[in-house]
């Protein structure tokens, strides 16, 4: 398994990178033995309509002063988006082995000094989406075209801080923004909707003064069009796209079993779904 | 209720004055009262005057705040930089957040409040969006120790304990305006994260009789003395410069090392100074006894072996009461008039 020699390569279907995506992370469990697998299957497709569609970045330069900035806001989400970066080209795929280990780059929860690519330091969940509005308003006060990207998961939505931000990115009309929020319906207690209600998501968001779109994050189709509709969109508004995920995505037999959190994978039970991927490819 | 189990009121004697009874009667000083004494020499809003001036040359430098520019005079800055002025909204967290954002496009955000909300109700946004990259972000915070009589949610008397405690960041108090005018700019000058708090207002000229030059991370002997040496930070420095020029009167001899950075702390300096000549050496802080100053010089010291008699003038460990503003620094100790009390009775 090698690396894309021209990770930009044009004929690659997103649907495709979708699946290389979790291929790798489902790799870098195997790793770890461990890790927040479930999180990134289920994400493996806004990452690729993200990476390979939306954002403008040089995968040899990952501090280009003309990139998109994507922020993690949920650090242990990293193992998706160093998926990303891996097939995007900004990670070599060799270094997937050291996930997680000493001295790795590649941290179980994701920090901004320790990879390229990693915009900002997410896991104190909440925090993402003021540091968003604040690049924006600095983006715009430096005249610059570039957008600032931040993934959020519904948890995130219980944090009085989200909507501080929310408001706030409205106020400023910061129509650099884009806000994607990863409902996946799981917290570490339980489903998120039972953790503390947040819907309805769509009309909350749009009565924060969002341009806001509600898409089955699944659908490699409906999160490109949303995606595109949000860029169009002329508003002096910022954009939240929500995604509806489906935790273990791609990888029946997993999807299938109690979903939690953390989910538990079996020491055999990782080739049995790295071969499930590998066999549903190429797309 | 208190841990006790009583209310508070319940220890409270309120003294209603009788009709026409003589006398003046103190009040809660204002939110944001003054602590210049009458007749003392001042310079208005210092730190937002710096400010707007420092950012004629410093393009970089961008003001945020949350629903305070008024009371940590950024207003300034605003009125002469208004496309440089961001207003957050009474939004702690986002202030800190989005003054991290800025950092990482390459400005200089200086980020105000009151010392409380950002200690408190901002600290993981202070700790994780911008001290764990030690980004340049400096923030401004009004209403230090114990500088208001509103009681504890606006004073903010544990700060320097949750900053000094904080990787990557540095901590500053300032005795008066002419300090704050220098450390506006070297905290600018200065890479990474800084914490600043600010008196704010009319406040007091002391140091330009001292030839003062504010110096990061560097401590002043403003005056000598063999008796005792008093080791002071922020406004307290003023306050032990009054006490030591009354001491003086009857011929106690006091010095003064004045401490304005607290983190990164000047070891040398303070240990060669508590070191010479066996005086007592009290420290002395607008801050709780615990994990300020004091605490980082008995440190300092023990850990170079130099066991000087020491003391402590500090704020209890407890949530102060509210009233007006003398009152509270007479009755915990850390008026001029305390100050020379208490340096009397330890020598």
């Amino acid at each position: 398994m090698t690396q894309d020699k021209d990770a930009r390569r044009p004929n690659v279907s997103l649907a495709e990178r979708a699946r290389r995506i979790r291929r790798l992370a489902v790799r870098m469990g195997e790793v770890q033995g461990q890790g927040y697998v479930g999180q990134a299957l289920g994400i493996a497709d806004v990452l690729a309509v993200s990476y390979f569609h939306a954002l403008r970045h040089r995968p040899d330069d990952p501090y280009w002063e003309g990139r998109d900035r994507f922020n993690l806001s949920i650090g242990h989400y990293a193992i998706a988006l160093y998926a990303a970066l891996i097939e995007a080209g900004i990670i070599p795929d060799e270094e997937l082995e050291t996930y997680g280990g000493d001295d790795s780059r590649l941290p179980m929860s994701g920090m901004a000094a320790y990879t390229p690519g990693m915009e900002i330091t997410g896991g104190s969940l909440g925090q993402g989406l003021s540091v968003s509005v604040g690049m924006a308003l600095a983006l715009k006060r430096k005249g610059s075209g570039s957008r600032v990207f931040n993934l959020m998961s519904d948890g995130e939505l219980d944090e009085g801080s989200t909507w501080e931000a929310a408001m706030s990115a409205a106020h400023h009309g910061l129509d650099n923004l884009v806000c994607i929020v990863d409902v996946n319906n799981q917290q570490a207690d339980g489903p998120s909707t039972k953790m503390l209600g947040f819907e309805p998501l769509l009309p909350k968001w749009e009565a924060f003064g969002w341009y806001a779109q509600r898409v089955d994050g699944n659908d490699v189709g409906a999160v490109t069009e949303a995606f595109d509709r949000a860029m169009a969109h002329e508003g002096p508004r910022p954009r939240v796209v929500i995604c509806d995920t489906r935790m273990c995505k791609g990888v029946p037999f997993l999807e299938a079993r109690d979903i939690t959190h953390f989910i538990r994978v079996e020491p055999d039970e990782w080739a049995k779904a790295l071969a499930i991927l590998e066999a549903a490819g190429p797309l | 209720m208190s841990a006790h189990g009583k209310f508070r009121h319940e220890a409270l004697k309120p003294r209603p004055r009788a009709a026409g009874a003589p006398g003046v009667r103190l009040k809660t000083s204002a939110m944001i009262a003054s602590i210049a004494a009458e007749g003392q020499a001042t310079r208005p809003a210092p730190f937002g005057h710096a400010l707007a001036k420092l950012a004629e040359t410093r393009p970089d430098i961008v003001g945020l705040t949350a629903d305070l520019s008024k009371y940590t005079d950024l207003h300034v800055f605003a009125k002469a930089w208004p496309d440089r002025f961001y207003q957050m909204g009474m939004a702690e967290q986002l202030l800190m957040g989005a003054a991290a954002g800025f950092a990482r496009e390459g400005f200089t955000p200086f980020a105000t409040t009151y010392a409380v909300f950002a200690s408190r109700r901002a600290y993981d946004f202070i700790c994780m969006a911008i001290a764990e990259e030690s980004l340049d972000v400096k923030i401004v915070c009004a209403l230090p120790g114990l500088t208001t009589g509103y009681g504890p949610s606006h004073q903010a008397t544990e700060d320097l304990a949750i900053f000094r405690g904080l990787p990557n960041m540095a901590v500053i108090d300032p005795c008066d305006a002419l300090e704050i005018e220098q450390a506006t700019v070297a905290i600018a000058e200065r890479k990474g994260p800084v914490y600043m708090r600010l008196l704010r207002g009319n406040v007091p000229l002391v140091l330009d009789r001292y030839g003062y030059k504010f110096e990061f991370g560097k401590s002043k002997l403003l005056r000598d003395g063999p008796d005792a040496l008093v080791i002071s930070t922020g406004l307290m420095t003023m306050r032990a410069l009054e006490a030591a020029e009354r001491l003086d009167a009857d011929r106690v001899r006091v010095g003064v090392l004045h401490v304005p950075t607290i983190k990164p702390l000047d070891v040398e300096t303070i240990v060669a100074e508590a070191r010479r000549g066996g005086r007592l050496v009290v420290v002395a802080e607008n801050h709780t006894e615990v994990g300020g100053l004091g605490e980082a010089v008995a440190g300092a010291l023990l850990r170079a072996g130099v066991a000087p008699k020491f003391r402590q003038i500090a704020l209890p460990d407890a949530f102060l009461d509210a009233g007006a503003l003398p009152t509270l620094h007479d009755r915990y100790g850390i008026s001029t008039a305390a100050v020379v009390a208490r340096i009397k009775a330890w020598l």
